[in-house]
This record gives C-alpha cells, structure tokens and sequence, in this order.
C-alpha cells in the first residue's frame, strides 16, 4: 500500500524549519523525496490526519522528537550487506591496517549495529580485532541501544550466513551467536572493542583521526551540498593513507574530495592520497 | 507526433517483473534513440553484484542505458535502470534520488514506490507502462498515475509470460492502453515530440 499524500512540500519545509529552530536538528538538506515519504509513513503510522496536528505534536511534545526522527530516518541494514565489499576489505584493506599498531576504524550512521559485528568478524579473522577500536555512531539514541546489546531475529542468519560466506568466511556463522527462541545474541568478545555513541554528521565536528572511515548508505539522504559537507568531515577525521568506504551507489567523484583520494578497483572504498 | 489534446511527456517509466525481461529485449531496439525525454526502468531482480543487466539492455538498445547511481541526473534519449535492493526516487525533474527503505511488495526497487514519486514531481506530463509480472507490485502506482492525470499502459496480459500484474492494473482501471510488445516500440516513439 502506498501511503497517501498528507504533508505537501511547503508544508514539509515549515515542519523541518521548526524542528531545527526548536530542537537544533537540521534536516533541511536532505533529499526531499525520501523526507516526503519517510513524513506521510509516519502521519498514518501514528494517525496524523492533517499536518496541523503533526506539527502541533511536535511542538509542543519533545519527548515526541525522538520517535519522529527515527522513524523519519531510514534505519534499514543487515550484516555484511554487499558481501564483496566486506570481501575487498579483508584482501585490499586489513593488510594495510594490519601494519599500524593501533587501528582506530569509524562507522558513521551504523543503525543496529549490524554492520559493526560484521566488521568485528572480519578483524578477529584476520587476526586484528585485539588492537582495534571500533566507533559506532548514529543519529538515532534508539538503534545505537540495538547495536549495543547485539540481539538480532533468528529468521534473519540465514541469509547473514550466506552474505558472510560470499565475503569470503570460512569458520561457521553461527559460532558467533547463540541462539534462543526467535532471537540470537551475538558473542560479548565482538562488542569488546565497540564504542556506541550518538553523532550527527550534520552538526558534529570530528572527534578523533582514523585509518578507516565506513559511511555507508548515509550520504544517499543527504542532498549534494550536505554531502560535500559531511565528506569533509571525514578527510578531516582520517589520517594520511586511510581508507574511506561508502555505500554501493555512492561515490567520492563529482566531490571536492575527488582529487586527494585514490579509489581501489571499482570498489566504493578510496585511499587518502597524503 | 504527439497526441491531440494530451500534455507532453517529459518522462516514460517501465515496470517489469518475471517475464519482463524479454518483452524490453524484443522491444527496445525498435525505441528511437532521439526521443525527447528520459525511459526509466523499474524492474524486479536479484541483488546481487554479478548482475549485468544495464549490459545486456545496453546491447539491445540504440539509447545509453546507465544504471543509476545516487543524484543520477536525468537526461533525454537515455534509459535509467533501477539498481537492485534500492528504491529509485525523483528529487525534480532532472534529478533521481536512491533510498534503502523497507521493501513493499516484497520488492525493491517497487514500481509501485517509484511511480508514485514520479507523478508526485511530473504530475500529468509522464507515461507509465506495466509488463509481464508475478507480483501485486505497480497495479497502485500505475492508477496513481493515472490519477494524477499521466498516460498508461498496461501490457495485454494475454500475451503476457505471467499475466498477474497487468491484469491487476487493467482490472483496476488503472490502464489507458492495453498493448501486445509489437507495439509498444512505435507507442513509445509517438510520444516523442519530433519535428518530422
Ligand atoms: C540506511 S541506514 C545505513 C546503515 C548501515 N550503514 C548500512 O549501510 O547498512 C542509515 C543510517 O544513517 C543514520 N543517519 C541519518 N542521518 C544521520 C546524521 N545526520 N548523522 C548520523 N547518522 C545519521 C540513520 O539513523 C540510519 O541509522
């Protein structure tokens, strides 16, 4: 079912400029068609009829906002989702990382954690996992509280299995669970190195320097000027020689980034060139 | 030549499902490459990197055919296909916009997602055609073109591998035109605003 037309255009504008004067959220660059559909889905989730009421709601309730903004944003993932991408991760990038003795990796907008574990799978397979740290970070207090206890619906792993298989896993899936009723939980060795924290790549600054920066499937939300914008953060937040990985259909060409990174086959990872 | 009396078209989408795939094959090399605006493809497929689907329609078209990237800008004579595992959205009418939201009807890319979309930012000025399918998938959107005062079509289902999705569509009343693929070619290329 396609959801109706509730919010029009102008008023969508209206309705991000009061959240961003009133809560210091700013959605105004993100790409509007995803926005219109992502406002409509949750007028008929939580029974909107008008956008008056929406907007009432939303002004004069904050413990509302959270809601609204997570279901506004797209907080759809799985685990090693691309498997190809995890595949050139282990070949192209974790043995350059490998020579650092320390290795500091960023996942920016990580949702549920899903692809946090799955990039904790890989370092313990190649044997890095001890000097790594891995910060995850999302808009989104609620999917980051997800990530960090690592439960996940069981009818989901076969498909994870065979997602982790094609990224070139050997040892067997499931001895990285533990399994119980409809749901698994992740081992507690995984999340050893994981640091859960809220971050908003449109009004945050960086907070550490990295070799290995993953923002996947974010950008797509984000209009071109915030994207350039947001990308800056994260030259400004890699080392010299990192690595920086985005989402299948995104891409550094066309940025003001182009011409300082190198990118690694025709995969969607780039190495900084200094 | 256009037809009489109806609003240009700036825009023609396609939704395909099982047995779409050679109904676009048959038709695309008769599709003049000079066409005045853009053919979109929204077509139910497997993830998955092997696919080389952009490929194989690549050389059965006289048109570019580039598989959409995020903010893909639009351009005339060229078709745009949906990748797989996101859906495919208008920002306006020269931008596509790619979101990895939840699927609908088991599908993403939906035809029924993307063809809203269109009508939301091309209103009438769009033709939308739905082919051969299993699926419940784009009989919606296809009426909410419709509605939204854009020309359809569905594919006769009677000449359909799997006739369910048109069928749906024209049952609804969602359906302008019903056409067999041997015409579908020249109907495309009638709307096109040519100076001959
Ligand atoms: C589609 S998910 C991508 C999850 C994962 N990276 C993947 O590719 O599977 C997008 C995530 O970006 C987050 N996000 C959206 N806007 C953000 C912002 N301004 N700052 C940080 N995270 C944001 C959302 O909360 C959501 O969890």
């Amino acid at each position: 079912m396609l959801e109706p037309t509730i919010i029009k255009d102008d008023e969508l504008e209206v309705l991000l400029a009061d959240i961003s004067v009133l809560y210091g959220y700013d959605f105004t660059q993100y790409s509007k068609a995803s926005l219109k559909r992502r406002v409509n889905r949750i007028c008929l989730l939580d029974k909107f009829a008008s956008f008056a009421e929406l907007r009432y709601r939303l002004t004069h309730y904050p413990e509302y906002l959270q809601r609204f903004i997570e279901e506004i944003t797209v907080n759809v993932t799985e685990m090693f989702r691309d498997p190809t991408f995890y595949k050139a991760l282990r070949e192209k990038v974790f043995p350059q990382l490998g020579t650092y003795p320390f290795i500091r990796i960023w996942l920016a907008g990580c949702s549920t954690g899903e692809e946090a574990y799955s990039i904790a799978i890989l370092l313990k397979e190649a044997n890095l996992y001890h000097k790594s740290l891995i910060y995850a970070t999302d808009l989104n207090p609620g999917v980051l509280e997800t990530a960090q206890k690592g439960i996940y619906a069981i009818n989901q792993m076969r498909q994870y299995s065979e997602n982790y298989i094609l990224s070139g896993g050997r040892e067997d899936f499931s001895s990285y669970y533990r399994a119980n009723y409809e749901m698994v939980k992740f081992n507690a060795d995984l999340r050893e190195k994981m640091i859960f924290s809220t971050h908003n790549l449109v009004s945050d600054s960086s907070f550490n320097a990295f070799q290995l920066v993953v923002c996947r499937n974010v950008l797509i939300y984000f209009e071109k000027e915030l994207q350039n914008k947001v990308l800056r953060l994260f030259d400004d937040s890699l080392d010299p020689l990192g690595f920086l990985a985005l989402g299948a259909k995104e891409t550094l060409r066309f940025s003001n980034l182009e011409k300082q990174y190198k990118q690694l086959d025709s995969e969607k990872i780039w190495r900084k060139l200094h | 030549m256009g037809q009489i009396g109806r609003l240009e078209i700036e825009l023609f989408l396609i939704g395909g499902s099982a047995g779409s795939l050679k109904v676009l094959l048959d038709m695309l090399p008769a599709v003049r490459p000079d066409l005045t605006f853009p053919v979109v493809l929204i077509l139910h497929r497997k993830a998955g990197p092997e696919s080389m689907l952009d490929i194989l329609l690549a050389n059965h078209s006289n048109m570019g055919v580039i598989e959409v990237e995020d903010k893909t800008t639009l351009q005339p004579g060229t078709v745009y296909l949906a990748p797989a595992d996101y859906h495919l959205l208008f920002e306006h009418k020269s931008l596509l916009s790619l979101d990895c939201s939840e699927k609908l009807n088991y599908s993403r890319p939906s035809i029924d997602v993307s063809f809203q979309s269109a009508a939301d930012i091309f209103r009438g000025n769009v033709g939308a055609m739905l082919l051969s399918g299993a699926n419940a998938d784009g009989a919606e959107g296809l009426a909410y073109i419709k509605k939204s005062g854009g020309l359809t079509v569905a594919q006769d289902p009677s000449t359909a591998e799997v006739a369910y999705m048109p069928a749906r569509a024209i049952e609804r009343g969602a359906a302008d035109h019903i056409l067999p693929p041997g015409q579908m070619a020249s109907f495309i290329n009638n709307l096109s605003v040519s100076t001959n």
